[in-house]
Formats: structure tokens, C-alpha cells, sequence
């Protein structure tokens, strides 16, 4: 027998700057999903299945998370709608096969939230999964799920975050994929306000059209300028290029650091307002020059020694 | 469990194998694949272990391989034998003889 393998307590704060869907049913994809690098990866039961192939990929993937070794990877799993007959077997087969949360498409408030929590817990109970575990995303899919952003992402202590899903969303709105994202600004900035009102993560949709690498470049660009987590990808050459628009850049770094060790020193003194540079910096600085510093620990690009 | 009616699953795609379960007498397993010389026992084991755990005693069972893992040969040989009850869309055994 193979070593069956266990995975860590998922986190609901940890780097995702890219989530790769990958179809459950193909084998040959799924063995090796966790090579390419990226931060999650989403193995899919929903629209990469066939309507009548949903059962055979279930099995895929039961097999899949007890016995392939995704390590560091992120192993979220897509599940199908809730207005398919699929979604609650879906729900006790990522739960029984351990992996580290739920991605709910079509999600479109708070109720469909909890009516997967619901079946996750049930799950959790009957598996002897420790009660909790499984984290939970939604894909805000339609014009609904947006305008009840907010309520989804605070409608579960197991939320980590929401992510726009372009497809199903342009064609409720009637319109086209744009250069600029013109057609989409609206609803990822109002997504990305209720995520960080919430404080929850944001992600983007998936680029398409693999081959346009300079229309793709310019997107994540967009998404990264508008304040998103991460992006949705369905191709690995798509990865390298997320990571280093992500990751913070040497000057923010630095920056980052002066500012650190700068407040410290003027908050020892007393002072609440004060100049680093000849800018006024003051307490909501000083966060988010910690927010840079943990994320360029994480991905990998610090090496000062705060 | 008892093969009720004949059921496949898998496809010939690389790293996959295709498995039908049919009614029969005893376990009568025929396998075809391109690296038998390589791995024809593991397989056969593979197969013969998925079907003891699933208690299915008589079956005619053809599998197609094209160099699948372990873990899908049980996924696919699982899949075909719940299929041929009806019983592969809810309420699985996930764990316990599905493991």
C-alpha cells in the first residue's frame, strides 16, 4: 500500500497569488499539479466535468488528495452549483478526502453560504474531520452575488476570500471581454470594498485567451493596481508572471523597512505623526509597511532581517 | 457487491485506463496495457485488491491501460463496479471501503 497522505490545518490568511484550476477527472493533469508553483490549486468537479462524468471525477479526486503529495500547494476544490444535484456528495467527498477548502460557484448571498456550511460541518462530523478545518471561498458569478458581496464574505467564520468569475458574469451583464476591463470595473471594485470591509481576500477571474500573453499582462497589472490578492489561472506559463507583479519591489521594500524601524523609534518618543523622507507618514503607514514586509517574506523576495 | 448490470469508466486517454465490469462467474479479469511487461502485476494487483475491498466476488472485468497511477486504477475500478449497482452518484462510502 501507498503512504496515505494527511495534509496540514489549512490557513486562512496565507499567500494566493495564483489559483490554477485543474479538471478532477484528468488524471494526467492532477498528478502533478503542485510542480508548477503555484500558490493554490483548484481541482474542479464543476464546469470542467462532464454532466455525466460528475461521479467517476469524485472518485479522481478522493483518490488524488489521499495519495498524491501536494505539499506547500494550496488544494482547494470546486464544487458544482447548488441548484445541481451534485454539490452535497461533492461536499462529503472533499471533506472525506481532506483537502484544504471549498470554492462555491455561483454563490449569491449569505444563505447559499451557509447552506454549504451546513453540509461541510454534517461532513466534518461524520468523516472525524476536526470541526472547523475546511475553509470556504465563493465565486461571485452574477450581477446578485455582487451587490451581496459583502454578507458572503462575512457570512462564515471559514472564509478566506471571493473571486469574480468573468464567464457567467459578462454574459448576465451583456457584455464582452474589453481591453482595459472597462466592462468588469464596476463589479470588481465594488467585490474588492466588501472584501476588505470584511477582511477577507480578493481575486480576480481567469484570463482566457492564453495565448494574448501582452492582453493577460496587462490584466493582472490592473488587478494588482486595483488591490486584488490574486488571480484565477488555467495555464502554468501564467504563474511567473502574477508572482513577480505581486510581489512587492525592491524600493517598496525598502521603504517598507525604513518605515518599520522609524515608527518604532518615533512611537517610543511619544509621537503620533511624523516625516519619513519628507512625507508625513502616520499609524496606518506603519501597518501596512508590515503587510509589505509579510508579504514579500512570503513570496520569498526578503532578505533584511526584520 | 453484486455487478448488476455492465458499467465502464475511464477513458484511453495517457495516464488513464478504461475499466468495464460486466456479471460473470468468479473474477475473470482481462488487462491490456502498454508497460505490462513493466508493471502487468502491480496492476493486476491493484485491480483484484480495489474489487476484494469492494467484496465483489463475481465479475468479468476488461481494463484498457495507458500507464495509469495506482490511485487511478482503484478510482476507475471503484467508479465502474458503483456505476454497475447504480449507486455512484451520493451516499459513497468515502474512506471506509472507498480508501
Amino acid at each position: 500500500m501507498s503512504k496515505v497522505i494527511t495534509r496540514k490545518k489549512p490557513v486562512k490568511n496565507r499567500l494566493r497569488r495564483t489559483m490554477m484550476f485543474m479538471n478532477a477527472q484528468k488524471p494526467g493533469l492532477i498528478k502533478d499539479a503542485f510542480i508548477y508553483g503555484t500558490d493554490s490549486i483548484i481541482l474542479d468537479l464543476e464546469d470542467a466535468v462532464a454532466e455525466n462524468q460528475k461521479d467517476a471525477a469524485r472518485f479522481s479526486l478522493y483518490h488524488a488528495l489521499k495519495s498524491v503529495d501536494y505539499g506547500d500547494t494550496e488544494v482547494i476544490v470546486r464544487i458544482n452549483g447548488l441548484d445541481t444535484p451534485h454539490w452535497e456528495e461533492d461536499i462529503r467527498v472533499v471533506v472525506a478526502g481532506g483537502a484544504d477548502g471549498i470554492r462555491i460557484a455561483k454563490c449569491e448571498s449569505a444563505d447559499d453560504v451557509h447552506r454549504v456550511e451546513e453540509k461541510v460541518l454534517e461532513a466534518e462530523k461524520e468523516f472525524g474531520v476536526e470541526e472547523g478545518r475546511t475553509l470556504l471561498m465563493a465565486a461571485l458569478e452574477s450581477p446578485k452575488g455582487i451587490l451581496n458581496a459583502y454578507e458572503i464574505c462575512t457570512a462564515s467564520d471559514r472564509m478566506f476570500g471571493v473571486a469574480i468569475s468573468g464567464g457567467d458574469f459578462r454574459k448576465s451583464m451583456h457584455v464582452q471581454i474589453q481591453r482595459g476591463g472597462i466592462e468588469m470595473l464596476t463589479a470588481r471594485g465594488q467585490m474588492l470594498l466588501a472584501a476588505r470591509a470584511a477582511g477577507v481576500q480578493c481575486f480576480d477571474t481567469m484570463f482566457p485567451n492564453i495565448d494574448d500573453m501582452e492582453g493577460f499582462k496587462a490584466e493582472v497589472i490592473q488587478n494588482h493596481q486595483m488591490g486584488f490578492d490574486g488571480k484565477s489561472i488555467v495555464n502554468p506559463r501564467q504563474i511567473e508572471f502574477v508572482h513577480k507583479t505581486f510581489a512587492p519591489t525592491p524600493k517598496e521594500i525598502a521603504y517598507a523597512e525604513k518605515l518599520v524601524r522609524g515608527c518604532q523609534a518615533q512611537a517610543d518618543a511619544g509621537i503620533g505623526v511624523y516625516t519619513v523622507d519628507g512625507k508625513m507618514v502616520d499609524i496606518p503607514f506603519f501597518e501596512d509597511a508590515k503587510r509589505i514586509i509579510a508579504l514579500a517574506k512570503a513570496c520569498g523576495v526578503y532578505h533584511g532581517d526584520l | 457487491m453484486i455487478i448488476e448490470k455492465s458499467a465502464i469508466a475511464g477513458t484511453l486517454e495517457s495516464s488513464d485506463v478504461q475499466v468495464v465490469v460486466e456479471p460473470g462467474t468468479g473474477i475473470e479479469l482481462s488487462i491490456e496495457s502498454s508497460v505490462i511487461n513493466q508493471y502487468g502485476r502491480q496492476i493486476k494487483a491493484a485491480i483484484l485488491e480495489t474489487l476484494d475491498r469492494l467484496e465483489v466476488k463475481d465479475a468479468k472485468v476488461t481494463v484498457v491501460d495507458k500507464g495509469a497511477l495506482d490511485c487511478t486504477i482503484k478510482a476507475r475500478v471503484e467508479c465502474a463496479v458503483y456505476r454497475s449497482c447504480g449507486k455512484s452518484a451520493a451516499g459513497l462510502p468515502w474512506g471506509a471501503a472507498i480508501r
